[in-house]
C-alpha cells in the first residue's frame, strides 16, 4: 500500500507490505463495504472473494446451519423461561445473533480455540458444549460449567474484554508450538490452529481490546477478533463506543478488518473461514465486525423499553437470520416441509432435555469452593475449612436433637 | 423526615448535588436513560441533561481517567462503577493516579472525584457481581472510603463526598438498596462528619463493629444475644478510610471484647487492621482477643452456596461465644 510514515527501521519490511496488501485486497474501502451474500429477501448475491467460500457449502451444510440456528433460538426461549420460573439467576439471550454465532462457530475447525464472552451460546452449540451444562453458571451452581479442554471452547468471561488478551496469548502459544515442531521435525503432524476472540461493540471500548490488537499485530498472532456489533451495550448505543465502523479500526493496527452482515449466516461463515485460514497460514490477525442486532433485552434483568424504540427492533426483525435462510432453502428446493418439521421437533426435544437437566443440576457444597481455591494445599484454606466443619457440625447436632425432640413429641 | 430506600436516598442525594453544584456531573455506564442497572440515577438525565449525566463508553479506566482530568479542571465528577468486580480495569487509574495526585503535586492539585461502587453479595448473582474489594482500596493512601448502611447516611454521605476535596469511594451495599428508613433531609446535614463511626446500640458485654451490608446483621445478632441475656454494643463504622478508632476504642474500654464483622475475606481485610489497632490502643481493657468474622479465603463462591459464605447472625453469635469463653 501507499506511503509509509517517514520513519524507521521498519520501512520496507516484507511482512508489513504483505499484510497491508492483504488488507487492501479484502477491504477496498471497508467502511463502505459490508459483505453480504444472502439478503433479507432470501436471494443469494455474489462477492468477488467470499462467494468462493460460500460455494463450498453443500446443501447438507446449509441445512445444518439452519438447524443449528433454529436449535439455539429454541434453547434461548427455554432458558429465558427457566429464568422466569426462578430456575436460573439470570439469562443472557442471543435472539437475533444466531447467524453471527452459528456461521462463525461452524467455520472453525476442532483444533481452533475459541474465547467467548458470555452470550456465545450458539458458538457453544457448534463446539458441542452440552447446553444444559452451559446453564450451570446461570443457575449459580458453578462459575464455569464445562471443561474447555474437551471442546476447545473456553469458559465464559464476565469482565468485559479480558479474554481478548488471553486469546492473543494463546495464539502466541500456537506460534511457539509450531516453531518447536519445526525444530524437532514434528511439523505437519498437527493441523495448524488459530484462535477466535469474541467480544461486543461495548467491550470494544475497553483498554484490553486495544492492547490485545497491539500484541496480535506486533507478533503476527494467528487470532481472529470477532466483534458482534449488536448495536447496544446494555442501554448505550454503539455510537457512544465508536464513530467509525468498528472494522475500520483494524487498519490502525495494520491488519485486515471486515464488516459482514451478521444476520447472513452464509456470509459470516465465508468471512470467518477466510479469516481463520489467513491466520492459520501465518498471515496474522483479522478483525471481523458482524453487523447484527440484539432483538430482545440485554439480560433478563434489563428493560429495553427504557432506552430504545420498538420500531428499531421491528426493523431488525425484518432482517431475521433464520427467516432469510428458510426462504432460500425453500426457494432452491434444498429443504422441504418435512425438514422444517423435523428441525422444530428436534428443537422441542432439546428444550425438554435442557429443562429436565437444568432442574437436576445439583447444588454444590461450599467445601468444593474450599477445595478449588489453590491447586496445592494451602494452610489458611485448610484452617478455615476446619473451622467451618466444626462450626457446621455444631448445627448438625442441633438439628438432629431438634429432629429427635420433634419425633419424641409425636 | 421522609421514608425512602437506600437507592432512592442516593438518587435524591445526587439530585440535590447536581442542583446545588453546577460543576458536579455524573459519569458511568448505563446511568442515563436506563438510570443505571440498579436505577440509582433514575430520572436524573431527564432533569439535568446529558452533559451532567453522562452515559460513557464502556471503559472503566476511561471513566476514572477522564474524571481525573475534569476534576483538575474544577469539576466534581461522580463516577458509577457498575459492579464491584468490574472496578479493576479502572484500578490502575484509581491507585496510581487518583490517589496520588495531591501528594505528587505537593498539595497544589486536588482531584475531588467520587466513585460509587455497588458491592457485596446476597443477591444470588453470578461471578464478579458480589465482591467486597474495599481492603484493596483502603490499603492505598490518598483515598477516602465510606459505606452507608441506611438511607439517611446514603442521602447525606453522597453529598458530603462530593464536597470533600479528596477522592472518595462510596461502597454501596447493593443487597440493602431496597432497605427503607427515615431520612432527615433538613439535618443534621452536611455538617455531620461522614468519617465518624456511630454507636447504634449500647451494650456492656462485647462490641460488634460492622459496616455497610452487615450492619443490619449485627443489630439482629445483638437482639438475639439479648434474649440469651447478653448485651452487645453495635458500631456502624461508616468510614473505612479513615477509620474512627476513637469511637471503637472507647467502646472496647467499656465492654472489654471486640468482634469485627465484614463480608470481605478475613485474611488481609479491614477487620485485621481494626484488631491490630485496638490491641495496641486498648490492650489492658481487652478480656479476649479481637475476633474477626468475615468471608473465607476463596473467590466469592457461586450463588447456591453464598449463604454458607456470608457472615450471618449465627456466625456473629459464635464469635461472641468464643469471646466470652476467655
Ligand atoms: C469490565 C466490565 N464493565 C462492566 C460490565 C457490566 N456489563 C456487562 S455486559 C455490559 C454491556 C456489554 O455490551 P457489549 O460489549 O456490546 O456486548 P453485548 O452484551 O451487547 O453482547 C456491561 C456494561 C462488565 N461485565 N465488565
Amino acid at each position: 500500500m501507499g506511503t509509509h510514515l517517514p520513519s524507521t527501521e521498519f520501512d520496507g519490511t516484507a511482512v508489513d507490505d504483505q499484510r497491508e496488501a492483504d488488507a487492501e485486497a479484502v477491504l477496498g474501502e471497508p467502511a463502505a463495504h459490508m459483505v453480504q451474500l444472502l439478503g433479507p429477501d432470501g436471494k443469494l448475491g455474489a462477492d468477488p472473494v467470499f462467494s468462493n467460500y460460500a460455494d463450498k457449502l453443500t446443501p447438507e451444510a446449509l441445512r445444518g446451519l439452519y438447524a443449528d440456528m433454529a436449535a439455539i433460538r429454541r434453547f434461548d426461549v427455554e432458558a429465558t423461561a427457566l429464568q422466569r420460573q426462578g430456575q436460573l439467576a439470570l439469562w443472557v439471550p442471543l435472539t437475533g445473533q444466531e447467524a453471527a454465532q452459528i456461521g462463525s462457530g461452524r467455520a472453525s475447525q476442532p483444533q481452533d480455540y475459541i474465547f467467548p464472552t458470555y452470550r456465545e451460546h450458539g458458538v457453544a452449540l457448534t463446539r458441542n458444549v452440552d447446553l444444559a451444562e452451559l446453564l450451570r453458571q446461570f443457575r449459580g451452581v458453578s462459575n464455569g460449567g464445562w471443561n474447555p479442554k474437551d471442546t476447545n471452547f473456553h469458559l465464559y468471561t464476565l469482565v468485559l474484554a479480558a479474554q481478548t488478551l488471553h486469546a492473543v496469548g494463546y495464539a502466541m502459544g500456537i506460534q511457539r508450538d509450531q516453531k518447536l515442531a519445526a525444530a524437532t521435525g514434528a511439523a505437519g503432524k498437527e493441523p495448524d490452529a488459530a484462535v477466535i476472540a469474541y467480544f461486543g461493540d461495548g467491550a470494544s471500548s475497553e483498554g484490553d481490546v486495544h492492547e490485545s490488537m497491539v500484541f496480535a499485530s506486533s507478533y503476527n498472532a494467528p487470532v481472529v477478533f470477532f466483534c458482534q456489533n449488536n448495536h447496544w451495550a446494555i442501554s448505550v448505543p454503539s455510537n457512544v463506543q465508536t464513530r467509525v465502523p468498528l472494522s475500520n479500526r483494524a487498519k490502525g493496527y495494520g491488519f485486515p478488518g471486515i464488516r459482514v452482515d451478521g444476520n447472513d449466516v452464509i456470509a459470516v461463515h465465508a468471512v470467518t473461514e477466510w479469516a481463520l485460514e489467513h491466520a492459520r497460514r501465518g498471515k496474522g490477525p483479522v478483525l471481523i465486525e458482524a453487523f447484527t442486532y440484539r432483538v430482545g433485552a440485554h439480560t433478563t434483568a434489563d428493560d429495553p423499553t427504557k432506552y430504545r424504540e420498538s420500531a428499531e427492533e421491528d426493523a431488525w426483525r425484518a432482517k431475521d437470520p433464520l427467516a432469510r435462510l428458510e426462504k432460500y432453502l425453500s426457494a432452491e428446493g434444498l429443504a422441504d416441509d418435512a425438514f422444517f418439521a423435523k428441525v422444530k421437533a428436534d428443537g422441542d426435544e432439546l428444550a425438554a432435555y435442557v429443562r429436565r437437566t437444568a432442574h437436576d443440576l445439583e447444588d454444590p457444597d461450599i467445601r468444593q469452593s474450599f477445595a478449588n481455591v489453590y491447586a496445592e494445599a494451602h494452610p489458611l484454606v485448610a484452617e478455615e475449612l476446619a473451622w467451618f466443619e466444626e462450626y457446621s457440625a455444631g448445627f448438625a447436632g442441633e438439628e438432629e436433637s431438634a429432629g429427635q425432640a420433634a419425633k419424641a413429641g409425636h | 423526615m421522609t421514608t425512602m430506600t437506600i437507592a432512592k436516598a442516593i438518587n435524591e442525594g445526587l439530585r440535590a448535588t447536581l442542583a446545588a453544584n453546577p460543576k458536579s456531573l455524573l459519569m458511568g455506564e448505563d446511568i442515563g436513560p436506563l438510570g443505571g442497572v440498579y436505577r440509582v440515577t433514575d430520572g436524573l438525565i431527564g432533569e439535568f441533561g446529558p452533559d451532567r449525566v453522562v452515559d460513557t463508553p464502556l471503559a472503566e479506566s476511561g471513566i476514572i481517567g477522564t474524571a481525573i482530568g475534569l476534576a483538575l479542571r474544577g469539576y466534581s465528577p461522580v463516577c458509577e462503577i457498575q459492579f464491584d468486580g468490574f472496578v479493576f480495569p479502572g484500578f490502575n487509574q484509581i491507585t496510581t493516579q487518583l490517589a496520588k495526585i495531591h501528594s505528587r503535586s505537593s498539595g497544589n492539585l486536588s482531584v475531588p472525584v467520587v466513585i460509587r461502587i455497588p458491592y457485596g453479595g446476597g443477591i444470588g448473582s453470578i461471578e464478579h457481581h458480589s465482591e467486597s474489594p474495599e481492603a484493596l482500596f483502603a490499603h492505598t493512601a490518598g483515598l477516602r472510603i465510606i459505606t452507608p448502611s441506611n438511607p439517611h447516611d446514603a442521602y447525606w454521605m453522597i453529598q458530603q463526598a462530593v464536597e470533600c476535596k479528596d477522592p472518595v469511594i462510596i461502597f454501596e451495599p447493593k443487597r440493602r438498596y431496597w432497605l427503607k428508613g427515615d431520612v432527615d433531609v433538613q439535618g443534621p446535614g452536611p455538617s455531620e462528619d461522614p468519617f465518624k463511626a456511630h454507636v447504634l446500640r449500647e451494650g456492656t458485654d462485647a462490641t460488634v463493629v460492622a459496616y455497610g451490608p452487615l450492619v443490619p446483621v449485627a443489630l439482629a445478632a445483638a437482639n438475639a444475644a439479648e434474649e440469651d441475656g447478653r448485651s452487645l454494643e453495635v458500631i456502624d463504622l461508616r468510614s473505612i478510610s479513615p477509620i474512627d478508632f476513637d469511637t471503637v476504642t472507647a467502646s472496647v474500654r467499656k465492654t472489654g471484647r471486640l468482634i469485627v464483622a465484614h463480608e470481605a475475606p478475613t485474611f488481609g481485610g479491614v477487620g485485621g487492621e481494626i484488631a491490630a489497632r485496638i490491641s495496641e490502643r486498648a490492650f489492658h481493657s481487652l478480656e479476649a482477643p479481637v475476633i474477626r468474622v468475615g468471608g473465607f479465603h476463596m473467590p466469592y463462591p457461586v450463588a447456591k452456596v453464598e449463604e454458607d459464605y456470608l457472615p450471618d447472625i449465627d456466625r456473629i453469635l459464635e464469635a461472641l461465644d468464643r469471646a466470652l469463653s476467655y
